[in-house]
């Protein structure tokens, strides 16, 4: 039935394109299939995702991703710069999780370099790690409400990342990839004012999400929408190499944070909250419930933050004070060296696996013994989460799909890198 | 993570099982196991692997040694969820024959991870359902992240090498 | 102290004096041949109508909802309840390209993605405008490497907007300056703005419109979408 002739090996690109629509002879047991091509220019794909998908009337039967619409090259221009300059490049990759792709890549050259990281560090980047998840979880609230027309809570939800932008801002300078965590701790102290902020923000917060809560939860529409749609079990999602929300929400309470707790996440005590069955309506409970958890863990955060330097004491891989240059020649000396060439980092490979808000996010690294990594790369969880889509959307109706990949919270920044 | 010595003891076993040729050495550092393994048997180390509870493939991805031989790595990265251990599994392909069996079948996860490898740097996976580039365009020539790939871009125009760009004002 | 000279637009095109004097001299019938010819040309040109246009153009600008990378969360920031743009009359993102003004190209554009934003920028409908958001689509941007492209090298850009990520307010203040713009200068077609003549795929005599090729768009300015 499908216009589309598939020609093994084609030659043009138009002809290649064409050959991923195999639905009809993948599927004969359907007939009357349709390829539609959703995006990469679309309102409801998060992002450059193109979706081949095989429709037959509204039932997907078959889903195929094509990415590389936001390729950046970031692993390459990584071994083009210092490992100080590596942060900057690498936090633009997850875009809404910034705060934790410094911290896998700083994380994995500071096993390679045996570096400690001060406890007023560790407590700082828990501070700012957690303020991102609550961000990164409103944006994708927002853009999920968006994506099922609930578009007031696009306003509502933004309200608030806002005023954690003006806390990002307040602590370093810029809204987004502030470029904060550094190699051996944080770029500088916080403020004056800014725990003071930050306990404003985390008092007045729990009250907003229960207005979320009481305006979605019960909602009907919603109810019907993200209940039951979108069912994965787990095996499969484990299979898959899924981790986070996603999984979480199927029951398995695994989460890097208590599993192989990194920065001092041990210190704290909050929940994991889980799902029962897996479905779209188990995911969208789980993050609200994880915001919830992240403002514990700030509160606590910030009630036992340990004085003491934001950032390591050995001057051969962190900047000396300021203060430092004008009196002492080795101070000079190991700032400009520091500067102009960076650090050199003793041959090595390291895998440093953290918890993003999107599953297991991890950077490897390897060093030769230059000042320049040799690979970095970035294990993203949005790359290998979207294989878990096919299973999530086949047999679902068209309008579920896009409930799906709004409940999946891709990020094709992390994606394609 | 599995210490110093149970490496050993898995790398020992494999070796039993699986003949002597298939594990080339082991690697410990920083409190990491690693166990390099050749690429014909890559297969069977990850199933031993999974018999041993390191049911999770958290990552494979690939990198480039140049200048050193083998040239092109793969690394394979496990996890069990109920000891919480990692282990990392590696190999080396040569760039004349850059063909590892490809574990998707087994382990779906490596799916899109394998395809990424190969568009980068060039390794053929047999065996893989559909091997064809994700990050780049479909008719891209050429692996770019290999280390001899120029990185490519902008030359950045300052007044020194304006006679390079002639006339890009205009 | 420093004395500076303004050259005095010549009649209709200048400033509101010169204007006036050219009127004078118009009607006083002082004004011949080419002169004449010249200022009724330049009056009509910029009459109170075409203001007007201009005016209701440059005020309600409905954007299209490109988002592509990290500029697109500062582009949702701008749109937003702090930084509202739909004050400005930016409040409808059309998700159509079709029913859009203007492209905010926000985000790092990868060389698979940028023949997908020329095809999204041709099917607009002129007038059009494009603003380049943030330094990867201005120029590279922090990756300068292999896999980007900046969208200069295949689309006409109307501003830059520099940042990484711009911040609202700077987004703000390039649609600010693009209203004046559109409102100053009346050029609607990115043909004459960029002096793009002879850029059309199709010649007008020569086209023959076949109402099987369902691709057919624009006659000039647009474009086919697909080339086998």
């Amino acid at each position: 039935m499908s216009e589309i002739e598939t020609r093994p090996g084609g030659l043009t690109y138009r002809e290649m394109e064409a050959s991923h629509a195999l639905s009809h002879i993948e599927h004969p047991e359907h007939d009357e299939l349709l390829t539609l091509n959703l995006g990469p220019h679309h309102p409801a794909t998060h992002g450059v995702l193109r979706l081949l998908t095989t429709l037959e009337g509204e039932v997907v039967r078959d889903i195929k991703p094509i990415i590389g619409y936001v390729h950046t090259g970031i692993e390459k221009t990584a071994e083009d710069k210092a490992y100080w300059k590596v942060i900057p490049v690498v936090e633009r990759m997850d875009y809404l999780s910034y705060y934790f792709n410094a911290m896998a890549f700083c994380g994995a050259v500071e096993t390679l370099l045996d570096l400690d990281v001060p406890p007023r560090a560790q407590y700082l980047r828990v501070i700012h790690m957690e303020l991102n998840r609550i961000a990164s979880h409103l944006l994708w609230l927002a853009t999920g409400g968006l994506d099922l027309g609930a578009i007031s809570i696009f306003w509502y939800a933004w309200r608030d990342r806002d005023l954690l932008l003006d806390l990002f801002e307040m602590s370093s300078g810029q809204r987004m990839h502030t470029r904060y965590f550094q190699v051996g701790g944080v770029v500088e102290d916080i403020p004056a004012g800014f725990a003071a902020k930050v306990r404003s923000f985390t008092t007045r917060f729990p009250e907003r999400i229960a207005q979320f809560e009481r305006l979605i939860d019960s909602n009907q529409i919603v109810l019907q929408r993200l209940r039951g749609t979108g069912t994965v079990d787990e095996a499969t999602l484990l299979s898959l190499g899924v981790t986070g929300p996603l999984l979480r929400a199927t029951g398995n309470p695994w989460d890097l944070r208590k599993a192989q707790p990194y920065s001092s996440y041990e210190d704290f005590d909050f929940r994991i909250p889980v799902g029962t069955v897996g479905d779209n309506y188990d995911r969208y409970r789980v993050r609200m419930a994880e915001m919830l958890e992240s403002i514990r863990i700030i509160d606590q955060a910030l009630d036992g933050l340990p004085e003491g330097p934001y950032i390591t004491a050995d001057r051969k891989y962190a900047l000396p004070p300021r203060h430092e240059l004008a009196t002492s020649m080795e101070a000079l000396i190991h700032h400009f060296k520091l500067v102009t060439e960076g650090f050199r980092v003793a041959p090595g490979e390291a895998y440093y696996p953290i918890e993003s808000p999107r599953g297991e996010l991890a950077c490897f690294v390897r060093a030769d013994g230059s000042s320049k990594p040799a690979r970095v790369h970035m294990r993203d969880p949005s790359f290998v989460n979207l294989q878990a889509f096919k299973p999530m959307v086949e047999g679902d109706y068209l309008a579920d799909l896009i409930a799906s990949l709004a409940m999946l919270d891709p990020i094709l920044g992390g994606i394609d890198r | 993570m599995p210490d110093a010595t149970g490496l050993e003891l898995i790398a020992q076993d494999l070796r039993q099982e699986h003949g002597d040729d298939t594990v080339l050495g082991t690697d410990f550092f920083r409190d990491k196991a690693a166990v390099r393994v050749a690429p014909a048997g890559i297969g069977a180390t990850l199933e031993f692997l999974r018999a041993r509870g390191f049911t999770f493939l958290a990552s494979v991805h690939g990198l480039d040694y140049h200048p050193e031989e083998p040239r092109l790595g793969v690394q394979y990265e496990l996890l069990d969820m109920t000891e919480v251990d990692r282990i990392t599994v590696t190999l080396r392909v040569p760039l004349d024959a850059p063909t590892v069996p490809s574990v998707t079948p087994a382990w779906p996860t490596a799916d899109h991870q394998e395809r990424e490898i190969y568009d980068m740097f060039g390794v053929i996976f047999d065996g893989h359902p559909d091997l064809r580039r994700i990050l780049m365009p479909e008719d891209y020539e050429g692996f770019p992240q290999r280390r001899d790939f120029p990185i490519g871009g902008e030359p950045v125009l300052f007044t020194h090498n304006e006679p390079q760009v002639p006339g890009y004002w205009k | 102290m420093e004395v500076k000279r303004e050259r005095l637009g010549s009649g209709a095109d200048g400033d509101f004096r010169s204007r006036g004097l050219a009127a004078r001299a118009m009607l006083r019938g002082e004004l011949e041949g080419p002169e004449l010819e010249a200022h009724v040309e330049q009056r009509l040109l910029t009459t109170t109508l075409d203001k007007a246009a201009n005016w209701a153009r440059a005020n309600g600008i409905m954007p299209a909802t490109f988002g592509l990378a990290c500029c697109a969360i500062e582009m949702m920031a701008a749109v937003n309840s702090r930084v509202d743009i739909a004050r400005f009359g930016f409040e409808a993102f059309r998700a159509s390209p079709r029913q859009a003004d203007l492209l905010i190209i926000s985000g790092r554009i990868s060389i698979k993605m940028a023949p997908v934003v020329r095809r999204i920028y041709d099917q607009m409908l002129e007038p059009k405008w494009a603003i380049a958001m943030g330094a990867c689509s201005s120029s590279m941007g922090v990756f300068n490497n292999y896999a980007i492209t900046p969208a200069d090298k295949f689309m006409p850009v109307d501003l830059h907007v520099p940042g990484c990520p711009p911040r609202p307010e700077a987004l703000v203040y390039s649609i600010l300056k693009l209203r004046t713009m559109i409102m100053a200068k009346p050029d609607l077609a990115w043909r004459a703005r960029y002096g793009g003549r002879g850029t059309e795929e199709f010649v007008e005599s020569e086209l023959a419109i076949d109402p099987a090729a369902a691709h057919t768009i624009g006659v000039t300015g647009g474009g086919k979408g697909t080339r086998a």
